[in-house]
C-alpha cells in the first residue's frame, strides 16, 4: 500500500474553504493531546482555552482589542504574499509604527487639539512604510533577500525602541520605570469600552484591500506577478514596482497598527513592549487563504489563542507559552492542508516502482 | 543468431519504435554502430534524435524494437544500468552545482564510496592525458562554459565509456575550443570507443564523423557517410524534398515597413543566453515574414527585444509604423497596434492558475479602453472576449471558464493566439505559433495568420517548422548564432539554402563584410 499525491488539473474550489477548517480541527486534536500529556482533561482544558473567554463581556472586547492589529497588519501581508514578497518584518515596522506616533506625546505633550489624533496616525504609518522600504529598496536594487532583510530589521527596530523608551523619551518623573509619559486627551484613540477606533480602520483596510485585490487592476497586477511572473512581465508589470508597493502597503498598515496599540490600548510606549502581533500576522494573513477579509477572521481566531493563553495560565496553572504553541502548530497544518488544494491524497495498492518514478 | 558479422557492432537499434500519445516520435529506427566510430545523428528539431538517444541512455524506453549490445539484445531500464554497460553522455545543457569544485562535482556523480584526493589526482592525470586541462581544486561557478562542458567529458571519460554520446556539444563553445574538442573525439575513437555525436552544424559533421544517420518525422531516411556528401546534401536531406508550396493567391506586398528592425544589438543576460549582433529586417504591411533557425540561435532573445520585455539601449533599433520604440516597454508597443504571442504558452503567454477571462486581461489590460475602466478590472468585458475567441477559435474546454493549465496545449494555443488576433493588430509577432499543436489546430492557427496579413497587417513568425514556414511565409530570414541573414523572397528559397543559412553561411559572409569594413 503506498500513499500518493495526484495533482489536480485545477484547484479545488472546496478544498480551498475545507483546509483551513481541517488544519484547525488538527490543531485542537493536536492541543488536547497536548493538554492530556500535561496530566489535564483534554475536553475541559480545549474549553477553558477556545470557548470559555467567548462567554464573558470583557473578554470579548480583550478579543477585538488583539484582534485589531493582527487585521491590520494579516491584511497587508496577505497582499504582499500573494504576489510572492516576502515581508517577514512587520513586527519591526509595527514597533516602529508605534515609537513614531508616541514621538508626538514625548516632545509636545501640550499639543492638544484633534489634530494631534491624526497627526501622530500618520507619522506611525509613515514611519512603518519607512522602515518597510529598506529592504525593499534593498531587493530591488541589490537583489538581497528580503525575508533576511526584513526579519533581521525587527531586532534593529526592538533595540531602537528598547534605547528610547529607556533613555532620552523616559518619563522623568516616571521613577524610573522605563516607559515614556502618559499620551492624554487627543493623544488617545477614542473608545468603546476597550475597543478602539483602530478597529474600525482594520475592517474598513481589509475591505479596501480585498476590493483592490479582486476587482482593480493593481491587485490583478501582484496576483499575476505572484503566480507567473514571466507572464507578469510579458504583461508589462513591473516586479520591481511590485515589490516596492507591496512593502511601502504592508509596512504602512504594520505601522497604523503600531500607531493604534499605543494609541488605544497602552495609551503610552513601555518596554518591553513584544506582543508579537507582526509574527503572528503571518499566520493570520495564511490562515484566511493570503484574502483581506479572511484576515478578519482569522485575525479573530488568533488573538482567541492569546486571551485563551492567558486564561488557560489562570484557571489551569499552566505556562501562557502554550499560546505559541497553539500557533505555531496551526500554521504548520494550515501549511500542510493547502497541499489538498492542488493535489488529491490516493491510496494505491502495490509497490512503489522506481523506474515508474524516474520516467 | 549472434554470427560473427554482428559481433562487430557495439550497438545496434533494431525497429525501435517509440510512441507518446498520437505523436511516433521514433518510427522503426533502425542503426548500427562501430566500435571506434564517431556517428551523427541528424535531424531538424522534432525529428526524433532526443528521444532516440534517450532511449540508448535509458531515460526512455522504447515501445517496441530492441538495442543490441555487442550483439546481445539488452533492456536499458535506466541511465544508471546505461553507465554500467559503458555509456557516457554529455548532455546540452549541464548539470553541475556552482559552488562546489571540479573534483566535488565528479565525485557526485561516481557511483559508491569514494576517495577525494584519490579521485582529484585521477582527474588530473586522465584531463592532462586526454589534453582537457582541468584544475580539480577549482570552483564551478569561476569556469567558463567550456571548462565545464571539459568537467562533463572527464566525468564520463573517468567511467571508461565504450559508447559517449553528445548532444550538440560545440553549441556553446568557441571555435578554439571546438577545435580541441575534435582532438580528443578523435584519440577516444582511435582507442575504440564509439562516439554518437549530435550536431546541427552540418560542416562539423562532415569534418569529423564516419557515419550519419538521418532522421526525419522520427523515421531514419538514409545513412551515409559525411564525406562524401555537401553540407547542402545533408541538409536536403535533413529537410526532405517534399516540401510542398501552399499559398494563397496574394500578390508580394510593396506596403511600407510597419515593423523595423535596424542594427539592433542585445547583450546575453545568462551564460546559456545568445547575444544578438545587429539584426536589421523589415516587416511591410501585408505580408509574413518568418525566421527559420535551429533551436537556441537567438530566438527567445529576438521575441524578448521585439516585445519590449527586454529593453534595447538605443531607440532607433526598432521602430513600429516609422516611430522609433526602442526604449519603450511593452504595454506602449501594444497601444501602437503590435501584439505578441511567445512560445511559452504556460507561464509565460498565460498565467497557468488564472481563468480564460483573466487572461484575456494579461495581455490587453493596457490596449484595450473596455477591459480597465478608472483602475478596475471589466470582468463581463473580459468574459465577453475570450467566449468570442473561445468560439472563433474553436477552444475546446471542459468548462465555461477553465484555468489556463485545465486545457490542452493544442487548445490553449489556439486561444493565446486568438486572444492577440481578436485585436486585429497591426503588427504581430509569433515565435512557435504551431509548437505541440495538433494537424487540425496548426492549420487553424496558420491560415488565421495569412488572414490577418491580407488585411493589411504585418506578420513575424518565428519557427522552426520549415514546412510551416514554406506554407505561409512572403520572405523568409534565417537566425543563426544571433545573427539574422537577410530575407529573401521565399519562391527564390530553397530547403538546401536555409540549410546552409541554418549552419552559419551568413555569419561568414558578415564577418568578411566587417573585415572589409
Amino acid at each position: 500500500m503506498q500513499l500518493v499525491l495526484e495533482k489536480r488539473g485545477e484547484q479545488s474550489v472546496r478544498m480551498a474553504i475545507l483546509s483551513p477548517l481541517i488544519a484547525i480541527a488538527l490543531t485542537v486534536i493536536v492541543g488536547g493531546i497536548i493538554f492530556a500529556l500535561r496530566g489535564l482533561n483534554p475536553f475541559e482544558a480545549l474549553y477553558v482555552y477556545f470557548i470559555e473567554p467567548l462567554t464573558q463581556d470583557w473578554a470579548r472586547q480583550q478579543l477585538m482589542v488583539k484582534a485589531t492589529p493582527l487585521i491590520l497588519i494579516g491584511a497587508g501581508l496577505a497582499v504582499c504574499y500573494t504576489a510572492n514578497v516576502w515581508n517577514i518584518g512587520a513586527e519591526g515596522q509595527f514597533i516602529l509604527g508605534a515609537l513614531f506616533a508616541g514621538l508626538i506625546p514625548v516632545y509636545f505633550p501640550g499639543w492638544q487639539t484633534p489634530e494631534v489624533m491624526i497627526a501622530m496616525v500618520v507619522l506611525g504609518i509613515a514611519a512603518g512604510m519607512a522602515w518597510g522600504a529598506i529592504p525593499a529598496f534593498l531587493r530591488v536594487r541589490f537583489s538581497a533577500n528580503e525575508i533576511l532583510t526584513s526579519l533581521m530589521l525587527v531586532y534593529v527596530a526592538q533595540y531602537l525602541f528598547d534605547y528610547l523608551v529607556r533613555g532620552p523619551w523616559r518619563d522623568p518623573k516616571g521613577f524610573n520605570f522605563p516607559k515614556t509619559v502618559n499620551f492624554d486627551g487627543w493623544q488617545v484613540l477614542p473608545k468603546w469600552g476597550d475597543v478602539h477606533l483602530g478597529a474600525l480602520f482594520a475592517v474598513i483596510a481589509a475591505a479596501l484591500l480585498a476590493v483592490m485585490m479582486w476587482r482593480m487592476l493593481k491587485g490583478f497586477e501582484l496576483r499575476v506577478l505572484g503566480s507567473a511572473p514571466r507572464a507578469g512581465r510579458f504583461a508589462g508589470f513591473s516586479s520591481e514596482r511590485a515589490v516596492m508597493f507591496c512593502f511601502l502597503l504592508s509596512g504602512g498598515l504594520a505601522g497604523l497598527a503600531g500607531a493604534c496599540d499605543v494609541m488605544g490600548v497602552s495609551g503610552q510606549l513601555q518596554t518591553p513592549y513584544s506582543p508579537n502581533y507582526g509574527f503572528v500576522a503571518i499566520i493570520v494573513a495564511f490562515l484566511g487563504r493570503l484574502n483581506p477579509l479572511g484576515a478578519i477572521i482569522a485575525g479573530l481566531l488568533l488573538a482567541l489563542s492569546f486571551i485563551g493563553g492567558e486564561s488557560a495560565q489562570v484557571t489551569l496553572g499552566i505556562s501562557d507559552k502554550i499560546a505559541k504553541v497553539f500557533q505555531g502548530i496551526l500554521l504548520f497544518f494550515i501549511l500542510g492542508c493547502d497541499t489538498l488544494i492542488l493535489y488529491r491524497v490516493r491510496l494505491l495498492a502495490g509497490r512503489p516502482s522506481q523506474f515508474q518514478s524516474a520516467g | 543468431m549472434t554470427g560473427k558479422n554482428q559481433d562487430e557492432y557495439l550497438l545496434e537499434a533494431l525497429h525501435v519504435v517509440k510512441i507518446f500519445g498520437t505523436l511516433r516520435a521514433n518510427d522503426d529506427v533502425t542503426l548500427k554502430v562501430k566500435p571506434g566510430e564517431i556517428h551523427a545523428f541528424l535531424g531538424e528539431n522534432g525529428a526524433g534524435k532526443s528521444t532516440l538517444v534517450k532511449m540508448i541512455y535509458g531515460a526512455l524506453q522504447p515501445t517496441s524494437g530492441e538495442f543490441r549490445w555487442q550483439g546481445r539484445t539488452v533492456t536499458i531500464a535506466n541511465p544508471a544500468a546505461a553507465r554500467k554497460l559503458g555509456v557516457g553522455m554529455v548532455f546540452q545543457h549541464f548539470s553541475l552545482f556552482d559552488a562546489l569544485t571540479v573534483a566535488e562535482n565528479i565525485a557526485l556523480a561516481m557511483p559508491g564510496d569514494f576517495d577525494l584526493a584519490a579521485l582529484s589526482e585521477k582527474i588530473a592525470r586522465v584531463s592532462k592525458d586526454y589534453g582537457l586541462p582541468l584544475e580539480p581544486t577549482a570552483i564551478v561557478a569561476d569556469l567558463s562554459v567550456g571548462e565545464r562542458q571539459r568537467i562533463e567529458i572527464v566525468r564520463c571519460l573517468l567511467q571508461e565509456p565504450r559508447l559517449l554520446i553528445m548532444d550538440e556539444p560545440t553549441a556553446v563553445l568557441t571555435p578554439q575550443e571546438a577545435d580541441q574538442l575534435f582532438i580528443v573525439l578523435a584519440r577516444l575513437a582511435k582507442e575504440g570507443c564509439a562516439v554518437i555525436y549530435i550536431s546541427h552544424r552540418l560542416e562539423e559533421v562532415k569534418r569529423i564523423c564516419h557515419n550519419a544517420t538521418i532522421l526525419r518525422h522520427g523515421k531514419v531516411v538514409a545513412h551515409v557517410d559525411p564525406t562524401k556528401e555537401t553540407a547542402a546534401s545533408l541538409a536536403k536531406l535533413m529537410v526532405g524534398g517534399d516540401i510542398h508550396v501552399v499559398h494563397s493567391a496574394r500578390q508580394p506586398a510593396g506596403g511600407a515597413a510597419r515593423l523595423k528592425l535596424s542594427g539592433l544589438n542585445l547583450r546575453p543576460d545568462g551564460p546559456f543566453s545568445v547575444e544578438l549582433k545587429s539584426i536589421s529586417l523589415d516587416v511591410r504591411a501585408g505580408e509574413v515574414v518568418a525566421i527559420a533557425g535551429v533551436a537556441g540561435n537567438g530566438q527567445s532573445e529576438l521575441f524578448d527585444a521585439i516585445s519590449g520585455e527586454r529593453s534595447l539601449d538605443s531607440d532607433g533599433m526598432l521602430a513600429i509604423d516609422g516611430e522609433p520604440v526602442g526604449a519603450n516597454g511593452v504595454n506602449a508597443r501594444r497601444r501602437m497596434g503590435a501584439a505578441f504571442v511567445p512560445e511559452e504558452r504556460l507561464g509565460h503567454g498565460a498565467v497557468p492558475a488564472f481563468k480564460l477571462s483573466e487572461n484575456v486581461v494579461l495581455t490587453r489590460h493596457a490596449a484595450d479602453r473596455a477591459l480597465v475602466r478608472s483602475g478596475l478590472v471589466q470582468k463581463s468585458g473580459a468574459s465577453g472576449v475570450s467566449n468570442r475567441v473561445i468560439k472563433d477559435f474553436d477552444v475546446r474546454k471542459g468548462k465555461p471558464d477553465p484555468e489556463a493549465r485545465a486545457l490542452s496545449g493544442g487548445n490553449l494555443q489556439k486561444f493565446v493566439v486568438g486572444r492577440e488576433l481578436d485585436r486585429k493588430p497591426g503588427i504581430l509577432v509569433v515565435n512557435q505559433p504551431t509548437w505541440g499543436v495538433d494537424a487540425g489546430a496548426s492549420a487553424t492557427i496558420r491560415q488565421a495568420l495569412i488572414d490577418l496579413a491580407e488585411q493589411g497587417s504585418a506578420v513575424l513568425v518565428i519557427s522552426q517548422d520549415l514546412d510551416e514556414i514554406f506554407e505561409i511565409a512572403d520572405r523568409i530570414a534565417v537566425i543563426s548564432r544571433g545573427q539574422l541573414s537577410e530575407a529573401y523572397p521565399a519562391k527564390d528559397m530553397t530547403a538546401e539554402k536555409i540549410g546552409l543559412l541554418m549552419a552559419g553561411a551568413h555569419e561568414i559572409k558578415e564577418a568578411s563584410h566587417a573585415a572589409r569594413a
